[in-house]
């Protein structure tokens, strides 16, 4: 199997399987009860929470764990609108945020709440100076993600936090796609607030944090016990939590020369294929991108039976076109850069992992050119293509 | 997701192609939705479906319906072809998952859309045809 969907999620590293595999057995109990058993896996759980802090420069008390990505999201959205709804009930987000900032936003809209959606250009970056536009008396958050899921354009959220910053409203950018890729500094970057996942770098499915800066008032999306200040609630998952540590010390030691390895094959990936297969274009930054994200559009096919054909292949790959998403419409991210519809059926995305090798790389494109030649040769766009090239 | 037939025809597409200075040609679908179907008809004298090829742009469904129909109504007449509804395709492929019902129709209205253009070819009625809806070329209007 050659596995090319690593923005979806990651294999899970043994040494983290390890790491998590005592606190499931013998280190089972209760991590807030008050015996010494709990208080030693209490102290654990708080060195994994200054490890992680740390990665971000942060401070252990600005850590919250959560069940996923999706739940920062939903909780960084839906929990400072709640507490910050005597100030104002107007949010900004970028037209290209991943469903969970979109569904609550949505939900925050049906409660009477105001949302501009931020367009972007081409390459799927946001522009600063309709942000500064957009911002108003009444607006409380600004949320756009660090690099974005699909298309992997990296957002300027430095000067998006210093803007949103000039004018006195808070910024939370969804780094789930860019933790442990990119250099992230909360001080230095302008953050307020911040969500992560961990099964994205190499950890277990099931948990992320929320970074709240210190001092900041959140409402807390999940009522009950006392767990993570009070904020969070749900017994703590000791074990997703270590696992979590343990993934991204692994993450953190290689970041650099993984980042190096993996460009130099997704530049290769590219450079084959825009050279090798005509109408084609890549969609997203060639410059401003995660390393490990491709994304093209071939035109004239639809993006699930390359999907299916590169699957008979034993190559795991996704895609934005409708059929993948379960509804008529294309991914919002390739409508949004301007794609007309036909194009962005046609879209795959390839993301590519430290274990990849350049061998697995040349085998896709070489089996890539058949199954694109092979898939116009029965459609009906391609063939009026031709004839009317011809003519 | 997919039946064991629904990948055998994708896989192994059956009379995919055009058919020059064919009897009948339909095409349907848009490519906003991600699917477009055209099938090319070869009927002779006595109105039996010689030959049928199809092209289709869209998914693994949209390219095992237009299959699995053009199996389905090679040989017959047109009278037995009009009958073939996307309920005989659907079943022909063992189903189909719920989102992927529209292909079906697809392929219905593709039969239709091919004796229609056949029909007033030859400028006669086939009873029970309707005019097709092609909508091929409104694809990028906003919704």
């Amino acid at each position: 199997m050659i596995y090319l969907d690593n923005a979806a999620t990651t294999k899970v590293k043994k040494e983290v399987v390890d790491a998590m595999i005592p606190y499931f057995t013998e280190k089972f109990e209760n991590p807030s009860s008050i015996y010494t058993p709990s208080r030693e896996i209490a102290k654990d759980l708080q060195d994994a929470r200054e490890y992680l802090a740390h990665t971000i420069n942060a401070d252990a008390s600005e850590i919250y764990f959560t069940g996923s990505g999706s739940e920062a999201d939903n909780w960084a959205i839906k929990g400072i609108a709640m507490a910050k709804k005597a100030k104002g009930r107007h949010i900004i987000i970028s037209k290209i945020e991943h469903h969970a900032i979109l569904e609550s936003v949505k939900t925050l809209e049906k409660l009477g709440f105001e949302i501009t959606y931020l367009n972007v250009d081409k390459d799927g970056l946001v522009d600063l100076e309709e942000l500064e536009n957009s911002i108003r008396e009444d607006t409380i958050l600004v949320s756009v993600m660090t690099a974005n899921n699909e298309i992997g354009t990296i957002e300027p959220i430095k000067e998006i936090g210093a803007i949103c910053h000039k004018h006195n409203c808070l910024f939370h950018t969804d780094a789930v796609q860019a933790y442990g890729v990119l250099d992230i500094d909360v001080k230095e970057d302008n953050i307020d607030l911040l969500s992560t996942s961990a099964h994205k770098i190499n950890g277990p499915k099931g948990i992320g944090f929320l970074y709240v800066r210190k001092g900041l008032m959140i409402s807390p999306l999940i009522n009950g016990g006392n767990q993570e200040q009070g904020k969070r609630a749900g017994t703590t998952n000791s074990a997703l939590i270590m696992g979590f540590k343990k993934a991204a010390e692994l993450k953190f030691q290689t970041k650099d020369e993984d980042n190096k390895y993996i460009l130099g094959l997704r530049d290769h990936l590219m450079d084959r294929v825009l050279k090798e297969i005509p109408y084609v274009r890549v969609n997203g930054s060639v410059e401003k991108r995660l390393p490990a994200n491709m994304n093209f559009s071939f035109e004239f096919i639809e993006g699930e039976g390359m999907l299916l054909k590169l699957d008979a292949l034993g190559i795991c790959a996704s895609s934005g076109s409708a059929c993948t998403s379960g509804s008529l419409d294309p991914s919002h991210v390739l409508l949004a850069i301007g794609l007309p519809h036909a194009i962005a059926h046609g879209s795959l995305r390839l993301s590519i992992g430290k274990d990849n090798t350049l061998e697995e790389i040349d085998y896709v494109c070489d089996n890539l050119v058949k199954i694109i030649s092979e898939l116009r040769s029965m459609s009906p766009l391609y063939e009026d293509f031709v004839k009317k090239e011809g003519k | 997701m997919y039946s064991d037939k629904v990948m055998d025809h994708f896989t192994h597409p059956r009379n995919v192609g055009e058919i020059e200075n064919a009897s009948g040609v339909g095409t349907v679908g848009n490519a906003k939705c991600g699917d477009i179907m055209r099938i090319y008809l070869d009927i002779d004298e006595n109105q039996i479906i010689r030959d049928v090829k199809f092209k289709t742009f869209g998914c693994g469904a949209a390219i095992a319906t237009s299959s699995m129909a053009t199996e389905l109504i090679k040989g017959k007449s047109i009278y037995e072809a009009l009958e073939i509804t996307n309920k005989t395709v659907m079943e022909a492929l063992d189903g189909l998952p719920p989102v992927k019902i529209h292909c079906s129709l697809l392929a219905e209205e593709a039969i239709h859309a091919a004796l229609w253009d056949y029909a007033k070819k030859n400028n006669i009625t086939i009873e029970g045809l309707k005019e097709p809806k092609s909508d091929i070329h409104d694809g990028e209007k906003d919704e």
